[in-house]
């Protein structure tokens, strides 16, 4: 979820009144936002680098502001204030025109094929007579920025470029060239580079070395130039720094570049209409019924008054006449509106849904449980009554630990690998319940003796003939670590577990050598016919690897034949 | 026990005397040490009310090791003149003849017991010269009891088969048992706190009639994971960063083929009332297996599941494991168990799905709760779920819920008035804050504190 840091004077300004922390938390939670902080830059400053540091910086009041993820429009003071100033009943919901230059022709933005080995689509817009204060200025960036870091994917999908326009001619090129090919003087440098030269020198600039890699190996990096050859932008980089934008800018030439063209739309879309009462796009309408918003919150009001609640959230709406049709204009700023539903919670939250009246479904069901974890329930109370104690650890681990400490070869496991783990404890599923047990008696070495342990969980283990390749399997390990084996006591608890799953004995158990186990101490267990797992005195050498100093035996069996 | 003798004696003793004895004076005139009489007097009160004893404590002067030295033999300047001889020194220059030793005459008189023979400036005097020393000694000021005799029966410690048999634990004395001390720990096992919430929520579910889905599916593929559920392939959570990938089994190789190109439809074109997201859908992104990084993938397989049979209205819950490739910390950890219900009928509205929220929080003992709109990529309307906790005196959120949306039911197959209402918490939190616990790794993992699992109460989670 993205936040935006908002001054909070600039925003009661701009809100035409004042607020209590309290009653702006209020407001914020009923539109579906979240105060999340109230701070300043000092405090923030202060908190990150020491006091020192932080006595110059600002103590103007800052409210830090959770945004849901899908609502761009809500990204900088501009949007959020619009939002709420109609939700309030306070501005009417604004409606985007767009307009021709006074004089002469639109801009053209002319794409070249060559783009399309890179970033193949840009669209463009200029917005016109535009006054920048210190404070516009700051929010046109962090819109920007806040673009860039969320729907825009860090530029991957779209970026945008910024251009003062009286210092550029059109129409401009959107092309790609081998990047020996590119030279120019990028933003806020004081000479020429090659685009080869730019991207070594940009590898060390701890802000746009997160870009290079999304064009660095390609043959051709894509470049804008304007009629005369002047270098607008070399996306998803960096700017030329000849069109660069000032306060003193009035006419900005919006590019933005992106492999996504339906995400491109939205960006420009959100870049003009926060920033500007004219806009290229034209407004889509959608029709719905009344019945349908009823229905759906489970309300019951008139047509007119849905419309009404509608127009609340700058969805524009108005009741037809022709029986309880609604017409809603949806703005470019609301790309989220994609199905009548976004329309009708739009609806809801209007109506506050906290004042929507709650009820019961009237659904007659049996519950069943599922037989596998009913099993497992019955299982575990009557372990813990037989004197062990219940353990739970994760599903994920190192391939060290259900192998080399194991004694056995990461390819005899089956077990499933992950590709992108961020440490090692996250290498691989565990492919048996036993290591996580001795984890935790080695964490828990300072505990009397003896410790009696065991674990009911699920496993994966590869299997071709599911259709992800791999299947869980629930597992019962348990583990007596002592200053003796006690073999006998886990043996006396697998005993105990065939009695309670009512398995007579019988003969017919061979003993086996497993290298997990001391030799001569290990047997399989064998139920009607089928290996479901093994008991046995642990080898001195799996002791050693997971940091035991005392004998330890251990079971660990398959619980699903017995369902 | 102490010696009987000694015992017997100090009974008599304390018969004679009208107004009680002091334990010390026994000790001395018995020529016993004070200990025994101290011993005696403790064996008495455990039987009763023979005698009554109160501690009392008093001071007296000791001679240091020094001063029983000097007490001996001459204080050390006595012992400088005595040593003198006459004809190795000047006669004119030894002032007296004869000296009174002091020193050794006070110390005398402190070991004979006289101390009051010396006034406080002296014996602190000798107390700096470290000659003496100030010892409190405690004794006892011991009386006759309600129940005095000097014939004591001895008392039987437990109850007997034979004492029942013969019934001679009616004559019999029996020692009482001390109430203050901590009984014997039964031996037994305990179950992990975490699981013992989960029976409760599982309880809780059952009771409320809900159907328990089949979870036992840690690896899935990213189609049920996402796609399914219209969470577009160029979505945040389906990032490196935040998802678990496969690279063995790395993609799955089974899919329901008609509802697979229903599903690449939806999302690339739009259809079923929706505009889409208009992008270009790839399978190879559908096949990637992944950990699933929630529940909500099993609940997508249950609803197509569904969707083939003819409609009957289903309430769906699990409570099973979940993996995020996240940063960890105090209360995050890659793995988590996610508590999640469906309902699914005809015509369900918000106001159900707020209903049925408020009905099963109730069961958690939480009655006070309030909504926030909120986004989530596969609910239209989304609503987190925030009760007020008077603890902390604000309201906090306890869970997400919403009503899924179109694009994801009606490429499944579901009839059209279906609409289907689902939530989702986290199982650790509220553990962790019913059973006090702040950091996480000591509650899920090897690292778990067993002392807190042995310590740990029942889970009543409405009390």
């Amino acid at each position: 979820m993205p936040t935006v840091g908002i001054k909070r004077d600039l925003l009661f300004k701009a809100l035409g009144r004042t607020y209590t922390d309290e009653e702006f938390d209020e407001l914020c939670f009923e539109f579906g936002l979240e105060l999340d902080e109230i701070t300043s830059e000092k405090e923030i400053v202060s908190r990150e680098q020491g006091d020192t540091k932080a006595s110059d910086a600002s103590d103007v009041i800052l409210y830090k502001i959770d945004v849901p993820a899908n609502r761009y429009d809500l990204l900088c003071l501009e949007g959020l204030v619009r939002g709420l100033q109609v939700f309030k009943n306070k501005l009417e919901a604004p409606r985007y025109r767009r307009i021709s230059p006074v004089n002469g022709d639109p801009q053209k933005l002319i794409i070249t094929k060559e783009t399309a080995a890179v970033r193949p689509f840009a669209v463009a817009a200029v917005l016109r007579n535009i006054t920048f204060t210190q404070e516009r200025y700051d929010s046109f960036i962090e819109l920007q920025e806040k673009l860039h870091q969320n729907i825009c994917r860090k530029r991957s999908l779209v970026a945008i470029g910024t251009h003062d326009l009286d210092t550029i001619s059109g129409p401009f090129t959107y092309t790609a060239k081998p990047p020996g090919d590119i030279s120019f003087k990028p933003l806020n440098q004081t000479k020429e580079y090659t685009a080869t030269e730019l991207m070594s020198l940009y590898k060390t600039d701890s802000h746009l070395r997160h870009y290079l890699h999304i064009i660095e190996d390609k043959p051709v990096y894509p470049i804008i130039y304007d009629s005369n050859g002047i270098v607008l932008s070399m996306p998803p980089i960096i700017n030329g720094d000849h069109s660069k934008i000032t306060l003193q800018t009035k006419n900005v030439f919006i590019e933005c570049t992106a492999t996504d063209l339906t995400k491109a739309k939205i960006v420009l879309d959100m870049m003009v209409t926060m920033f500007s009462e004219y806009c290229s796009q034209p407004f889509t309408k959608e029709k719905l019924s009344g019945e349908f918003i009823n229905r759906k919150v489970g309300i019951n009001e008139s047509t007119e008054k849905i419309a009404q609640l509608l127009t609340r959230m700058c969805l524009l709406s108005r009741a037809t006449g022709v029986g309880d049709e609604i017409e809603v204009e949806i703005p470019p700023t609301r790309s989220d509106v994609i199905h009548a539903c976004d329309i009708m919670e739009d609806a809801a939250i209007a109506y506050g849904f906290n004042n929507i009246t709650r009820t019961t479904p009237r659904a007659y069901t049996v519950a069943n449980q599922f037989p596998l974890n009913k099993l497992t329930e019955l299982l575990r109370q009557d372990l813990a009554a037989a004197g062990f104690t219940e353990a739970l650890n994760f599903a994920l681990c190192s391939e060290e630990d259900i192998a080399d400490k194991l004694g056995k070869k990461i390819s005899e496991t089956r077990a499933a690998h992950i590709s992108n783990p961020k440490t090692a404890e996250f290498q691989v599923a565990r492919t048996t319940l036993l290591p996580g047990l001795l984890k935790t008696i080695a964490a828990n070495r300072k505990m009397p003796l003896p410790l009696k342990l065991f674990e009911v969980s699920d496993v994966v283990l590869k299997d071709e003939t599911k259709d992800v390749g791999a299947r869980n399997s629930r597992r019962f390990c348990a583990v007596y670590y002592n200053k003796s084996p006690g073999f006998e006591v886990i043996h006396g608890l697998l005993d105990r577990t065939m009695q309670l799953l009512e398995v007579k004995s019988a003969r017919g158990e061979g003993y086996i050598v497993d290298s997990t186990f001391f030799p001569g101490r290990c047997a399989e267990i064998i139920v009607r016919g089928k290996t479901v797992g093994r008991l046995g005195v642990l080898h001195p050498d799996v002791i050693n690897r997971f940091e035991l100093t005392m004998p330890c035996s251990a079971m660990e069996i398959d619980i699903e034949p017995f369902l | 026990m102490a010696d009987s003798g000694v015992v017997e004696t100090l009974l008599q003793r304390i018969e004679k005397a009208d107004d009680g004895v002091d334990s010390l004076n026994v000790a001395a005139s018995l020529g016993v040490d004070h200990q025994v009489i101290v011993g005696a007097v403790k064996s008495l009160q455990a039987l009763g009310d023979i005698i009554s004893a109160d501690l009392r404590s008093s001071k007296h002067w000791e001679l240091t090791v020094e001063g029983s030295e000097i007490a001996e033999q001459g204080s050390h300047e006595a012992r400088v003149f005595s040593s003198i001889p006459l004809e190795g020194l000047a006669q004119s220059e030894l002032m007296v003849e004869n000296i009174e030793d002091q020193v050794r005459e006070k110390l005398l008189q402190v070991q004979k017991g006289n101390f009051s023979q010396l006034d406080e400036k002296e014996k602190n005097e000798l107390k700096k010269r470290k000659l003496l020393s100030e010892v409190t000694v405690k004794s006892y000021w011991i009386t006759k009891g309600s129940s005095f005799s000097t014939t004591i029966t001895k008392q039987e410690t437990e109850l007997t088969p034979e004492m029942i048999a013969t019934g001679s634990w009616k004559e019999k004395k029996f020692k009482p048992y001390n109430f203050e001390a901590m009984g014997v720990a039964p031996d037994c096992g305990h179950l992990h706190p975490l699981m013992k919430v989960r029976t409760q929520f599982r309880q809780i579910f059952l009771e409320m009639g809900f159907t328990e889905m089949p979870t036992n599916n840690f690896i899935e593929s990213s189609f049920w994971n996402f796609d399914s559920l219209f969470q577009p392939q160029q979505h945040p959570a389906r990032d490196q960063h935040d998802t678990f990938f496969l690279s063995d089994p790395a993609l799955a190789h089974e899919f329901p083929q008609d509802y697979l190109e229903r599903v690449k439809k939806v999302h690339s074109e739009g259809g079923f009332g929706s505009q889409g997201y208009k992008y270009d859908w790839k399978i190879e992104e559908a096949q990637k297996n992944i950990l699933r990084t929630h529940t909500t993938a099993v609940s997508a397989r249950m609803l197509y599941k569904l969707a083939q049979q003819k409609f009957t209205p289903v309430k769906y819950f699990s409570i099973d494991r979940v993996f995020r490739n996240e940063t960890l910390d105090a209360t995050h950890l890659a793995e988590f168990h996610q508590i999640e219900g469906v309902v699914a009928d005809y015509g369900l509205t918000l106001g159900d799905l707020m209903g049925i929220l408020h009905q099963f929080f109730t069961k958690l003992g939480i009655t006070k709760l309030r909504f926030k709109p909120a986004y989530n990529p596969y609910t239209e309307p989304s609503m987190e779920v925030f009760s007020y906790h008077e603890g902390l005196k604000k309201w906090v959120e306890v869970g997400n819920s919403g009503v899924f949306r179109p694009e994801m039911l009606l490429p499944m197959g579901l009839p059209e008035d279906v609409s289907v209402i689902a939530w989702g918490l986290s199982l650790e939190r509220p553990t962790m804050i019913k059973y006090g616990i702040n950091n996480i790794r000591e509650l899920v993992g090897h690292k778990v504190n067993l002392q807190m699992v042995y310590d740990g109460p029942i889970c009543r989670l409405d009390s």
